[in-house]
């Protein structure tokens, strides 16, 4: 794909209220490469929570709603695994026979997760302004099986000289969160994400990165709680604040 | 139960599911000459324990008369047939070469408590993943392969296929199955106890095969 | 909602959480089922050394699956034709009750008061065991993981690795109490000896041997066998009766569709390019043969197994070869081990099948068991995609159009206070001006945010709304709207 002149930019919901510097920083990137980018004030939530219960009504009310603000033919860019999964992969079977169908599709069609987009259309080049700097970073699982772009934060960060990237043991295996399951099976979940805590504290890195705020909530929450481990943060704040001038 | 045979094809047939396209047949070719499949047979072979001898042009029933007594493998099992027939004939002397041919509920705890090792002749091998492939039959039985401790199989090198899906189709097996056909691939093991490797659970604790030529 | 359904639903929940509950305080337990998954998953990924190949093999398995499903019906009388030429009788059963019955009705009759068994899970889901100690006819189970829950009389915690959740000692411990004859060890070169001299005279002795199968061949009338140990084959081979026992999906069109399942069967599972025994069987003894058992007979079972069919993407869950990669890659399952579950089948697959076999109203709870992760879709060899059929289940439980025809217990897991928060949700988020007034007050008001999550805040920090939302930042930052 050619690089576009503007994209639209979908934060999604937890973003929106619970990780707004992120979701700046990651439109801050985009227009850093010559890109406007659109952040239609009318948008809330791909549909994933509910979706993810099984209150499928509910959730395609949802992500029906989101259909007019993605309107017109640019690339709809998402600063999390999860909600551009849900995007691409399951609103095509959300709206499998609705009579907006194929305006859905097409949004599926030009929806990006922010790293992919970056590194597939943007080619974004990095210069790292950063002190030297240990971090581990943990993928989220839409980014890796359902859009299969786990690999991007990593070249993103291989740009950075100041970085090292340590790896965590079982790297890609789930943190937990999972939604809806950190709440409906709080116990499994708290179970895999003091795992996952463990794994990443023996890294000795002193940020953990995700492209996924769901998992970094969870994470980063949980380090909280446990009174120590290193700090967590979006990938796309942890890139700006690296390379900004 | 004529009944439940009637209900379930019912069920089946009242919930068909659309047609998916019939899959293409399964082939693997590898490309390898003979020195490639005798190299990755013994490689296969070797990675789950089992003894792989290269006989070239010599004498196989030289090496079962000098190693199996010096193993202790003295009370010899074989069939009818050609392999049998050799042993039965040209056996050293400390060996005790018994035939198998009385059905085994004449002799079953004599099998299972007497014997040391059986030598059977072997339809095929498959190099990729180091199988033996047989077809028992009248003249060397299921049991040969299986209960005595140990296994020794004489293996042609010219009857070394690449895998499973060449053999399958060189010699059409859909034309005809016979009572039992197997593939063995080492010997008996086992990994459940903490997936830990233990070897000759149930079955031959060796398996040595004498390839031929 | 009828009262039963709902109280139903609720002790299915309750019993889950209590079972959950005691997996999660077996810290033994985990640490073997840790241990024991990241080796098998590390064998897996070595046999796959080429992506391009791994997937054009799942492509492979996929579609042979897939086409014997479509042609079930055709397949499965063809395969009855050519094993009855053949010589094997084969016997329909639609539930546990009758292959049971059947399965005794054969060993009754030929007077056979001990069995040997190789490993069966679809024997597990008839409880056969039980059934036949309780007419007199003992059951000596032969794989070793199977043996060691006999003695332990437990289910099996995995179905490839029945007795995945045992560590040495604990198997020790076991053998010393069932055979004090043995002097007592914990070596494992040593236990698997001891398990050998045990169970040898009872393959010397048994009346008749009960299998499993794991692929039957229509083309030929053929039962197919994967297994490393010997047992399966001296199950199917030194008795004079064989009766093997499976699941109607089992059936495969043709010879040539073998290879390659074998192929990825033995791969996905134990990370082994072949097992040690591939075992073929297509008669009883013949004229002339010395040995093999007289008679052969394949008991097909259904269990709920034919109302799978509602449509293509519930079918997929058939495709189904048990190689049990989805539950060695599960991050759920490795925490609670299989036991927790409280059906035959466990994580992933367990997920999906029992449910739709059950019905949701007796185990739907199962597939809250679950992040969505993907991980077990990614390993299937069969390519069954197992988030979706969960999040499809997940959705079928909870339907609240009544009257729909499918699954059993179709809705039942609807709670009105659930259903209630997502209309809600709903309202919120798909009203853009009353969300936007919602995210000012959550950010405005993050002071007020409740300290206590339910169960979120056992184990993390209570999230707090940021000072100002996005969409303030942007429009102040200058992004524009439109
Ligand atoms: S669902 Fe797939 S991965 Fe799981 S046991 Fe079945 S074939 Fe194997």
């Amino acid at each position: 794909m050619k690089k576009p002149d503007s994209v639209y930019y979908f934060a999604t919901c937890l973003v929106d209220l619970m990780y707004p510097d992120a979701g700046l920083a990651g439109m801050e990137l985009l227009r850093r490469e010559g890109v406007r980018v659109l952040f239609p004030q009318d948008q809330t939530c791909c549909g994933q929570p509910a979706f993810n219960s099984g209150y499928r009504d509910d959730a395609l009310a949802v992500a029906r709603a989101q259909l007019a603000c993605f309107e017109r033919d640019i690339p709809v860019v998402v600063p999390s695994g999860s909600c551009g999964g849900m995007i691409r992969t399951h609103w095509p079977e959300l709206f499998a026979g609705q009579p907006d169908e194929a305006k859905a599709l097409a949004i599926a069609a030009r929806t990006y997760e922010l790293t992919e987009f970056l590194v597939d259309v943007l080619d974004i080049r990095l210069d790292d302004l950063g002190e030297p700097v240990r971090i581990a970073i943990h993928t989220s699982c839409s980014a890796r099986r359902e859009m299969g772009v786990a690999d991007r934060i990593e070249s993103l960060v291989g740009q950075l000289g100041n970085v090292e990237v340590l790896t965590q043991e079982r790297k890609p295996e789930c943190c937990g969160f999972g939604g809806t399951f950190a709440v409906k099976q709080a116990d499994i979940s708290g179970a895999m994400v003091k795992d996952k805590t463990d794994a990443l504290r023996a890294t000795g890195a002193s940020v953990v990165i995700s492209q996924d705020c769901g998992c970094l909530m969870n994470i980063g929450g949980a380090f909280e709680k446990q009174g120590n481990g290193p700090q967590t943060q979006h990938v796309a704040e942890f890139l700006w604040e690296r390379t900004k001038r | 139960m004529t009944d439940a045979r009637h209900n379930i094809l019912e069920r089946l047939r009242a919930n068909r599911p659309a047609t998916t396209p019939a899959p293409a047949t399964y082939q693997k070719p590898l490309g390898w000459d003979r020195e490639q499949r005798i190299a990755s047979f013994v490689e296969r072979m070797q990675a789950v324990r089992g003894e792989v001898h290269r006989i070239g042009d010599g004498d196989w029933m030289d090496w079962v008369n000098s190693e199996l007594p010096s193993r202790g493998l003295r009370r010899v099992l074989v069939g009818r047939g050609d392999i049998g027939e050799t042993v039965a004939g040209r056996h050293a002397a400390e060996l005790d070469v018994r035939r198998y041919e009385e059905p085994i509920e004449n002799w079953k705890d004599a099998l299972f408590h007497d014997v040391d090792v059986a030598i059977t002749g072997v339809r095929a091998g498959l190099a990729e993943s180091g199988s033996l492939v047989l077809w028992p039959n009248p003249d060397e039985p299921r049991l040969m392969s299986l209960v005595p401790p140990a296994h020794v199989a004489v293996l042609s090198v010219d009857t070394l296929y690449e895998n499973f899906a060449e053999l399958v189709q060189a010699q059409n097996w859909a034309a005809g199955m016979p009572t039992n056909a197997l593939l063995i691939s080492g010997p008996s093991k086992t990994a459940d106890i903490e997936q830990t490797l233990a070897y000759g659970i149930h079955g031959p604790k060796q398996l040595i095969t004498l390839l031929v030529g | 909602m009828s009262t039963t359904s709902s109280s139903t639903s609720q002790d299915q929940s309750r019993a889950f959480h209590a079972r959950i509950d005691d997996a999660l305080h077996n810290d033994q337990m985990r640490t073997n089922f840790r241990r024991a998954l990241t080796g098998i998953m590390a064998h897996r990924a070595k046999q796959f050394p080429d992506d391009a190949q791994l997937q054009a093999l799942r492509d492979q398995a996929r579609a042979v699956r897939a086409n014997s499903l479509v042609r079930q019906p055709e397949l499965l009388e063809q395969l009855e034709r050519k094993l009855t030429e053949n010589g094997i009788q084969v016997h329909w059963a639609e539930n546990p009750q009758q292959a049971n019955s059947i399965i005794r009705g054969i060993l009754q009759a030929a007077g056979a008061k001990t069995v040997v068994k190789g490993k069966s899970m679809v024997s597990e889901e008839t409880e056969l065991n039980h059934d036949l100690e309780q007419h007199g006819i003992e059951v000596i189970e032969s794989d070793l993981g199977e043996y060691i829950i006999q003695l332990a009389e437990e289910p099996p915690s995995h179905i490839v690795a029945p007795a995945i959740h045992k560590n040495r000692r604990d198997v020790a411990e076991l053998f010393k109490r069932f055979h004090p004859e043995i002097p007592y060890t914990e070596d494992i070169n040593e236990l698997t000896n001891s398990a050998r001299e045990i169970l040898r005279h009872r393959f010397a002795t048994a009346d008749a041997g009960i299998s499993g199968v794991n692929f039957a061949v229509a083309e030929t009338g053929t039962l197919c066998l994967v297994e490393n140990e010997g047992n399966g084959r001296l199950s199917t081979t030194a008795p004079r009766i064989h009766i093997a026992i499976t699941g109607i999906e089992k059936v495969v069109e043709k010879l040539a569709d073998v290879p390659p399942l074998l192929e990825i069967l033995t791969k996905s599972a134990t990370g082994q390019p072949i097992t040690t025994y591939f075992n073929m069987i297509s008669r009883p003894r013949q004229p002339g043969e010395l040995d093999g058992p007289e008679a052969v007979h394949l008991v097909l079972l259904d269990n709920g197994r034919s109302r799978i069919r509602v449509d293509a993407e519930l079918l997929d869950t058939l495709r189904c070869i048990r190689c049990g990669a989805c539950i060695n890659h599960c991050p759920v399952y490795v925490q609670l081990g299989g036991h927790a579950y409280g059906t035959v089948y466990p994580g992933p697959i367990g997920l999906a099948l029992e449910p739709q076999r059950i019905g949701l109203d007796k185990v739907g709870t199962l597939t809250s068991a679950c992040t969505m992760c993907g991980a077990c879709g990614e390993v299937c060899p069969v390519r069954i995609p197992l988030p979706k059929l969960i999040n499809r289940l997940r959705a079928e439980a909870v339907d609240g159009h009544p009257g729909q025809a499918g699954l059993p217990g179709h809705g039942s897991l609807r709670k009105s206070t659930e259903a209630t928060t997502w209309k809600l949700w709903r309202l919120l988020y798909s009203r853009p001006g009353l969300y936007r007034l919602f995210a000012a007050s959550a950010t405005r008001l993050r002071a007020l945010t409740p300290s206590k999550l339910g169960g979120w805040t056992r184990y993390r920090s209570t999230p707090k709304p940021a000072p100002r939302s996005l969409r303030e930042l942007a429009k102040k930052e200058g992004f524009g709207n439109d």
